[in-house]
């Protein structure tokens, strides 16, 4: 066992070294950038956009001293609730058998999307349909005030502001459930990914036979999937100090969570675990079946049908988020696969500890059994010969070796 | 004492018997070699001999141990299909492949750097594999092979895509190592380089053994070939020849007869055939090999060996 460790610590070491001072690392840590930066740029785009349209302008047509109240009404309650909350009224011509109200909806200057006459008794309001279900509410109320004639008093509220509420809790604690899974599972897809392809660097440069000579294949293993982890956690660090960093300038722009059932220090702490385990079990499956494919082509066509699976893993465990103690959240929980994602949704909204322990002790298990079959599949089914003529026959066939583990 | 010892290894890929119950015995500190065409299974029994894949029957034990990846910080091993990390320094290198055999990563670089120097490839420790040439990569790689000074070393086919400098270079290195007392276990097509170097041979076809024993018992397989010129062609001296003699011109061949080169030369002078010239040749390894192992194997180790050359 204490060999086992020592050469899957100097695999492991090289590896992170070789990765760690590559420049393909650096582009690596940039890669999450692009996204970041395309959302950002998207989102002052749309912003801009949104505020560089034209607020919907409901023209006011009816006589003079009415239009005028409704108009004066408007501005009053849009200083108490707040100007985009109410439609932009527009005094136009009273309505007459030559100016009609579909006449002004038409003209295109008048950039009309209804069109009020009427009295302030009883206001007609002329448009299509959504316009009119989204307003009218409101110009009833502009109505009812202008018709008081500025009579009411709204009352000041005395605001009094807690954390939380119990009624709301929940439903709070479920948003860190799933924002916290999403993120998870960013990370594990952009991260175990990379471990598919790991061996293929020893395959191509024909250094695995020294490796599989001097050390156990499972050394070989653990210390090619641990060096990935370490790598991933450097990367982690990177960007959530850039992270960090960006949270500090903007202040309270960002969104801040809930906190959740098991108090932030422990969500953090059980996050950190669940992705360490969510990606040694994923990478161990990858270097498995990363360990049969003999080239990056090979990869590619394997890495398809993996990140599929990875979505559908992601599917359920956001399902069962909602569906705490029911079948599909328990499944979700005991399922190796989406066990990491569905505890770290549990953190978030149950107190209770001993649950994760055991947890992490099976998703562990479960590691050492992928990584067995994946040794197990690679010493079968890898280097059958040597320069002999056998070579080029085997080839086809080792990603199909996988399906003959009996044999 | 036996450094290898193998009983009736077999190794099965799906409907081909690669091995098919071979039994090795390599003694301490000899250089032994074993002789087979490509494809004759010399590279599959090599990795069953050191834990790389499993035999599906037999059993094999590795410097008195039947789990032969214990004793890994023991052997140094160079694979036929040569690679290294391009992005690696020649001296990190070596230091990485000793740590993989249990030597700490310093103390490799410091017998890197010796043995580099040795090697007068000094200059290179601390360039890139990919800044090497393929010969000076190869020396990198079979002094990581080294560097953690191993009891055996198994070599597979060692001397392939060498050029010929180069091979007379780690003929040097194979006997400056067995003279240390390390025992050497190499792989071939090559007979010279087995002839050369061995003391004792196994020949591998088709995945079984024809021979495992002293290149000398495997000479001593064929009799001495005489070639003898003589003045006259017929006389009583005859007699003395054996009838399966081949005749060019005044020119006699044949093997020597069991009752050895006396009788025969005693037979002539009396007989006066006129004795011009006459030699006895000894058969060499490649003679014995074809002997053991049939001509058409011999035939196409030739081929492959011209092949390499080529």
């Amino acid at each position: 066992m204490m060999e086992t460790l020592r050469a899957a610590f100097v695999i492991g070491r090289r590896d992170f070294t070789a990765i760690i001072f590559s420049k393909a690392f650096f582009f690596f840590l940039l890669g999450p950038m692009f996204p970041i930066l395309v959302g950002v740029a998207a989102g002052s785009l749309s912003g801009q956009v949104a505020r560089d349209m034209e607020r919907p302008t409901i023209g006011v047509a009816m006589v003079k001293a009415d239009s005028v109240k409704m108009l004066a009404a408007r501005e009053t309650l849009a200083e108490e609730l707040g100007d985009r909350r109410l439609p932009v009224l527009k005094e136009v011509p009273p309505i007459s058998e030559a100016e009609t109200a579909e006449h002004l909806l038409k003209d295109k200057k008048n950039g009309l999307i209804a069109v009020l006459s009427g009295t302030l008794d009883k206001p007609v309001m002329t448009g299509t349909k959504s316009p009119i279900e989204n307003w009218e509410g409101e110009i009833a109320l502009i109505s009812a005030y202008a018709k008081s004639g500025g009579q009411w008093s709204l009352p000041d509220v005395d605001t009094r502001l807690v954390k939380q509420s119990a009624g709301n809790v929940k439903q709070l604690r479920l948003v860190t459930a799933q924002s916290s899974q999403v993120l998870l599972f960013m990370l594990t897809m952009l991260l175990a990914g990379m471990v598919l392809s790991n061996l293929v660097e020893e395959k191509s440069n024909k250094i695995i036979e020294i490796l599989a000579a001097s050390v156990p294949m499972d050394a070989v293993f653990l210390g090619k999937l641990f060096a990935m982890l370490a790598m991933a956690f450097v990367g982690i660090t990177v960007w959530a100090s850039i992270g960090g960093v960006l949270a500090l300038i903007s202040g309270s722009a960002l969104p801040s969570f809930p906190t959740p059932a098991v108090g932030w220090p422990m969500f953090i702490t059980l996050g950190i675990v669940y992705f360490a385990t969510a990606y040694l079990i994923l990478g161990s499956l990858f270097l498995g079946i990363g360990a049969m494919a003999a080239t990056v082509r090979e990869v590619q066509t394997l890495s398809m049908p993996v990140t599929m699976a990875q979505l559908i893993v992601f599917f359920i465990a956001m399902y069962s988020v909602t569906k705490m103690g029911q079948p599909i959240e328990l499944f979700a929980v005991f399922f190796p696969f989406t066990s990491p994602f569905a505890m770290l949704a549990r953190a978030a909204q149950e107190p209770v500890l001993w649950t994760h322990a055991l947890a992490i002790f099976g998703q562990l298990i479960f590691v050492v059994i992928v990584l067995r079959v994946g040794v197990t599949l690679f010493r079968r089914n890898v280097m059958k010969s040597g320069s002999g003529g056998r070579v080029k026959k085997q080839n086809g066939r080792r990603l199909f070796g996988l399906l003959r583990v009996g044999n | 004492m036996h450094a290898i010892e193998a009983r009736g290894l077999v190794k099965q890929f799906d409907d081909f018997r690669a091995v098919d119950g071979i039994d090795l015995n390599v003694p301490e500190g000899s250089i032994y070699g074993v002789l087979g065409p490509n494809g004759a299974g010399k590279t599959t029994t090599l990795r069953m001999l050191l834990g790389i894949i499993d035999p599906d029957g037999g059993t094999r034990t590795l410097l008195g141990s039947d789990r032969p990846l214990s004793q890994a910080h023991q052997v140094g091993y160079l694979p036929e299909e040569r690679g290294l990390y391009q992005s690696m320094r020649a001296i990190d290198t070596i230091a990485f492949m000793g740590a993989l055999r249990g030597l700490p990563l310093k103390e490799g670089a410091r017998r890197g750097r010796i043995l580099l120097e040795e090697a007068g490839l000094g200059e290179a420790a601390d360039r890139q594999i990919r800044q090497l040439s393929k010969g000076m990569a190869q020396t990198v790689q079979l002094m990581g092979t080294i560097v953690h000074e191993p009891k055996l070393i198994v070599l597979d086919e060692p001397f392939s895509g060498l050029d010929a400098l180069n091979q007379a270079k780690l003929e040097r290195m194979i006997r400056a190592q067995a003279s240390r007392g390390v025992t050497i276990i190499f792989s071939t097509h090559v007979i010279a380089h087995a002839e050369r170097l061995c003391e004792r041979i196994a020949i591998i076809a088709k995945g079984k053994i024809s021979f495992d024993g002293l290149v000398q018992t495997a000479r001593d397989r064929l009799r001495p070939q005489v070639h003898l010129e003589t003045e006259t062609l017929d006389g009583p001296w005859r007699a003395a020849l054996p009838a399966d003699c081949k005749i060019e011109g005044n020119w006699w061949h044949f093997t020597l007869p069991e009752s050895g080169v006396e009788p025969l030369l005693k037979a002539l002078v009396e007989g006066k055939a006129g004795v011009r010239s006459l030699s006895i040749e000894r058969p060499g390894l490649h003679d014995a090999f074809v002997a053991i192992a049939g001509e058409t194997v011999a035939a196409e180790m030739d081929q492959q060996d011209a092949g390499d050359r080529l």
